[in-house]
């Protein structure tokens, strides 16, 4: 125990724990967009077009069931052993759920919202998507996001133990190589406090908020 | 005006063959006319105002708003929803200006032209609350407010008032009239209620069941604003009722088998037959 704490502080005072710790999350953060994009665009085709759905939709869930650690190797000899490789199947691991999720939200629109927009003339392209669907779908894909999250920070970890650059998962490899557990704990431990707070603190409050605002949850005050 | 040419509409069925939901409806609206079209569920009645909102389309026959065919829904024509229908992620204001903004009107000019309405609906305290934190007539009235922001030539009210409180639906006819009175709009009302039908309308449609078609017209030629005791209202209501009975026979009678009777000496009605039904 005090082995870690010693870690922990001898890690912080030469920087490269905060530099590690920084790298994962620009590298989560960049892949954690990337999939939101992706995976709602994918999303509302699916829930638009049955075709689409019936085939790529049928592979997609075919895809969630592949763990993404599952597409390292590949990565490694498309994008080589760099960030690319990293942010590809963090990307990869956050998609499918976040297409998924969104595709649920947007079929489960009630009917009546599109028929009340067309009628104030938003048309079925563009403005129709933006300003009635994902709003609409919203509540479901916060819930995909809060899952596409975790799903990225597996991915990113695993990611990080095989390739190289400077994040949490490389110093883990690194504490493996040297059998220097207490390192080693250290950063499991970072990782399980970055997780929780950003769940506790961002998802979490963001999805509740979004809730009582949408009058699914009764606020506190009312 | 509104110009319905012996419109038809089958829907296709899951077992197949189609259902006639409405069946060679001929009939005109005429600008700044308040239309009630009037029977049982299932007669067909939100079909026709689909017809003319254009969520669907007819099966023969044709439909024409102000001379043009209708092709798809547009901001013309409006539709105020028995579910309110307003976004829960938007507030009242943002709400009655949505179709403002997709007209691509200023945020200030639109603002004002939301308020204004929602003036006009009485909700001016409530406009910067979600739609969640109203009551069902508030919804209501903000759903009128977002119709009426629009400014469309004609509203189309699909049965707006049958989910509230038979109180606050007094009020809203009140209203309704009230703002039919100022701003002339054409009005085709939705409902299976005769006395909001006959109190509000000009003229009353009566539609048949199975297939649904007009079966009668009754103008109600009463003084406006109307008044809930004058007697001309009765009669009128007195002979919609004549002519909707029948309906209702057939109606009950395809749910609950031949032998059921809803006409006179009926039988089956007595008090002795429910006690004990609360057990």
């Amino acid at each position: 125990m005090l082995q870690t704490l010693h870690a922990f502080r001898d890690g912080l005072m030469d920087g490269n724990l905060l530099a590690a710790t920084l790298g994962s999350i620009r590298r989560l953060l960049i892949s954690f967009v990337i999939s939101i994009v992706v995976g709602t665009t994918l999303g509302f085709l699916f829930a638009r077009y049955r075709l689409v759905d019936d085939t790529i939709g049928f592979i997609v869930v075919a895809l969630q069931t592949v763990p993404s650690i599952a597409w390292l190797p590949f990565a490694i000899i498309w994008f080589g052993l760099n960030d690319v490789a990293v942010i590809f199947i963090t990307t990869l691991g956050a998609t499918w759920t976040m297409a998924l999720s969104s595709r649920t939200g947007i079929k489960n629109i009630p009917p009546i919202y599109l028929r009340a927009a067309q009628t104030m003339g938003t048309g079925t392209g563009a403005r129709m998507f933006f300003q009635v669907m994902v709003p609409a779908a919203f509540p479901h894909m916060m819930t995909g996001l809060r899952v596409a999250w975790a799903f990225a920070w597996r991915a990113l970890v695993a990611g990080e133990l095989i390739a190289k650059g400077a994040g949490l998962g490389q110093l883990l490899q690194d504490g493996r190589n040297l059998g220097d557990t207490a390192t080693m704990l250290c950063i499991v431990i970072i990782i399980a406090v970055l997780g929780t707070i950003s769940d506790a603190y961002f998802f979490k409050r963001m999805e509740d908020k979004l809730l009582v605002r949408y009058g699914l949850a009764t606020a506190g005050k009312s | 005006m509104i110009e319905i040419q012996h419109a038809s509409k089958t829907f296709e069925q899951r077992t197949g063959g189609g259902f006639t939901a409405i069946d060679d409806v001929t009939l005109t609206i005429g600008r700044g006319e308040f239309v009630s079209l009037l029977g049982p569920s299932g007669c067909g009645k939100s079909t026709l105002l689909n017809l003319v909102a254009g969520f669907e389309r007819t099966t023969q026959g044709s439909v024409q708003v102000n001379g043009q065919p209708v092709t798809g829904p547009g901001p013309d024509r409006v539709v105020v929803f028995q579910e309110h229908a307003l976004f829960p992620w938007l507030t009242v204001l943002e709400n009655v200006a949505f179709g403002l903004k997709q007209k691509g009107v200023g945020k200030k000019e639109r603002n004002e032209r939301a308020m204004e309405q929602i003036r006009t609906v009485h909700l001016s305290k409530f406009a910067d609350r979600y739609p969640h934190e109203l009551s069902g007539g508030m919804k209501q009235r903000a759903a009128i407010a977002r119709a009426l922001a629009m400014d469309p030539d004609i509203l189309l009210m699909d049965e707006p008032f049958a989910a509230l409180d038979e109180q606050t639906r007094l009020i809203l006819h009140k209203e309704l009239e009230e703002i039919w009175m100022k701003t002339r709009k054409t009005i085709l009302f939705i409902t299976h209620n005769i006395r909001e039908a006959v109190i509000l309308s000009d003229r009353v449609l009566v539609m048949s069941t199975r297939p649904g078609r007009i079966k009668k017209e009754f103008a109600v030629k009463a003084a406006r604003p109307r008044d809930a005791a004058d007697s001309v209202l009765h009669h009128v209501e007195q002979a919609v009722m004549e002519a909707l009975a029948d309906e209702l026979e057939k109606v009950v009678k395809e749910e609950m088998g031949d032998e059921y009777s809803i006409k006179k000496n009926d039988l089956s009605n007595r008090s002795a037959d429910s006690l004990g039904g609360g057990i």
